[in-house]
């Protein structure tokens, strides 16, 4: 580490040797911060067994350097290991920002290498920038359920560490013909040294990938019940789109979390987001805002998911739905 | 074999009926409740059945404002045997590297005296949401941690072993733990069920144990309050949204007649105009039904 090049960090999250997109999001926002901190610097780190093919993928995102830990105590990931190995990388190369994607395992990675290191975390960002004057992090989060959003500053100690909901961000163009510089750690940690022992892996039995679908059509209190929710997936089906739902829908039974959109549920930024039924809390808004065009329908003209919309229409959305299923059927045919 | 089992818990505001001052941009706190996190509620129960189970002691424990006496209470409510309430005004401020210390170091201090067998968080607090303090205390603790914990399987206190199961994205996670272990908790890894009358009976005179900075636990000032933590929140601001585009009011009669018409009187452009916002975003050529089309170009932005 030398005086004046300030390491910007991005942990590069993968599981099986697929590599979350939010990593390349996040080495998209580190390259904007690196543009505005003096002496930034552009870096990951990624964490596995036999990895390291996977590391250079990272340079097409601008990543200028990776440092690869690799180990076959990494294969699969567990708090206590991945958290070991890269508070000792954090603490040998010193990086000035480190960012970590606020994924179930980004989450529970991030809160343990905060506490090995002692330095500042914050947690579920959605907008990262430099402090003009003080040259430090300045991480925007919602708070209080969403009501309020706090810009968070590390003072003190480095990294300055900040986790962020993948799709919160956009994602960067990958570049061609791209290299970077290879580093390698050993973990120094043995398997019997680890109190978790992973038995097997129940799959998901609903594999809703609303984060990442082009199109998603949701339903809120308004579609009244499962059955509506049927309507919403002929739909979706037509328009090439996925099913996703408020926060009221699931808590009512009417579908599973894994397609509740908002606050507590995932963040989205599809090309078209058709919200039915779905009054507008503004922890659902905030999960939709990165959408590209968003369509509103709901049958009170005052419901506050009309504020975002590109286009609303009131109206009963059992006539809607199935005539927007015609024509699009129609368009398509 | 009887069991020792510590809770930690948070007061929190019911985040469902936050107000906020649209001019200063800060919290209205007059009138919010305050209620025992909801994930918390069910890590207790865990607590309370195991306890049914093996024999043994529910600690809980919270750091906060001498108010968050009554959500102790209700966990005697729910059957916790101690609850201690960590208070002072020096903790404040207490971001949640400066929370994790002080929840090891008084965890600490009760496993010294009656060994602790599992420890249980909530997944996150509703009202912070960041899920950072029980990795942080485990972390401290140098005790496993499995955040997002939903069943447990099989609790061998004997052994000193337990199976979890956790969510993680791909699915449900199964692992295999040593004791001691800390867990974040989901709703789903314990149903409430209603507190016995005696548990009620005994939660009317319960009297919390107050811990301050010094006392019964000689905590580090310099890792308590403002002073340990790193991070401040620097502003505030109330969540800025962006404005509303077109609005098409369905007529009641016929609504889809409307709606159809609606749609038919947007002229576009030919092509997809789903180009214009989406910058070339791979699967384009998937996306041209025309329904979709016409709202897009009436938008605001052309």
């Amino acid at each position: 580490m030398t005086d004046n090049i300030k390491p910007i960090w991005v942990f590069i999250e993968q599981e099986n040797g697929q590599i979350h997109p939010v990593s390349w999001e996040l080495l998209g926002a580190a390259g904007r911060l690196a543009a505005d901190l003096p002496g930034g610097r552009v870096e990951g780190i990624i964490a596995g067994h036999q990895v390291a093919g996977l590391a250079e993928q990272a340079f097409a995102y601008g990543a200028q350097r990776v440092i690869v830990i690799d180990d076959p105590v990494l294969a699969h990931y567990r708090n206590g290991p991945y958290s070991f190995g890269i508070a000792i990388a954090v603490k040998k190369y010193g990086p000035e920002i480190f960012l970590v994607g606020a994924t179930t395992m980004g989450r529970d990675l991030a809160s343990a290498v905060d506490t090995r290191v002692r330095t500042g975390l914050t947690a579920d960002c959605t907008e990262l920038a430099i402090d003009k004057e003080k040259k430090i992090l300045a991480a925007t989060r919602p708070t209080f359920g969403g009501n309020l959003m706090a810009t968070i500053l590390c003072r003190t100690s480095r990294p300055q560490m900040a986790t962020v909901r993948p799709r919160v961000l956009p994602t960067p163009a990958p570049k061609t013909a791209t290299a970077g510089e290879i580093v390698r750690e050993a973990l120094g940690m043995r398997e019997d040294e680890v109190a978790v022992k992973i038995a097997r892996l129940i799959p998901a039995e609903d594999e809703a990938s609303i984060e990442y679908a082009d199109i998603v059509v949701a339903g809120g209190r308004g579609v009244g019940g499962k059955a509506g929710f049927g309507m919403l997936q002929t739909l979706a089906d037509a328009l090439g789109g996925v099913v996703g739902a408020s926060r009221p829908a699931v808590d009512a039974g009417w579908i599973s979390l894994a397609h509740q959109v908002g606050q507590t549920g995932k963040t989205i930024r599809p090309r078209l987001y058709i919200a039915c039924g779905i009054s507008g809390a503004i922890q659902h808004r905030v999960g939709v805002l990165g959408s590209d065009f968003i369509l509103a329908i709901n049958n009170d003209p005052a419901a506050p998911i009309f504020s975002i919309a590109d286009f609303g229409i009131v109206g009963d959305l059992y006539d809607i739905v199935p005539e927007l299923t015609r024509q699009t059927k129609l368009a398509r045919a | 074999m009887a069991i020792h089992i510590v809770v930690a818990i948070k007061q929190v505001p019911d985040t469902s009926n936050v107000r906020i001052n649209p001019e200063t941009g800060t919290l209205i706190r007059e009138g919010v409740p305050s209620i025992l996190n909801p994930y918390e509620v069910h890590a207790l129960e865990l607590a309370v059945r195991l306890k049914e189970l093996h024999g043994g002691t529910v600690t809980v424990l919270t750091m906060g404002p001498p108010a968050a006496a009554e959500a102790l209470r209700e966990c005697v409510e729910q059957g916790a045997d101690r609850g201690i309430l960590i208070s002072d005004r020096k903790f404040a401020a207490a971001d949640t590297l400066a929370t994790s210390y002080v929840l090891a170091t008084a965890i600490q201090a009760l496993d010294a005296e009656l060994p602790v067998d599992l420890l249980l968080f909530g997944k996150q607090a509703i009202d912070g949401d960041t899920a950072q303090v029980g990795p942080g205390v485990a972390t401290r603790m140098d005790v496993p941690v499995l955040s997002c914990a939903i069943k447990v399987e099989r609790f061998d206190p004997v052994a000193r072993t337990a199976v979890i199961h956790r969510r993680v994205a791909r699915g449900i996670e199964v692992v295999n733990v040593r004791l001691p272990v800390l867990l974040t908790v989901e709703k789903e890894i314990a149903a409430v069920q209603r507190a016995p009358l005696a548990n009620m009976l005994r939660a009317v005179n319960f009297q919390p144990e107050l811990w301050s900075a010094s006392a019964p636990v000689a905590f580090d000032p310099a890792q308590i309050g403002i002073k340990g933590s790193p991070t401040i929140v620097g502003a505030a601001h109330t969540p800025s949204l962006k404005k509303a585009g077109e609005r098409v009011t369905a007529n009641p009669g016929a609504p889809a007649e409307a709606v159809a018409a609606a749609l038919a009187a947007r002229p576009h452009g030919g092509g997809s105009c789903l180009d214009h916002h989406s910058g070339g975003t791979p699967g384009e050529a998937e996306v041209s039904p025309k329904i979709i089309v016409w709202g897009v170009c009436r938008s605001p932005y052309d």
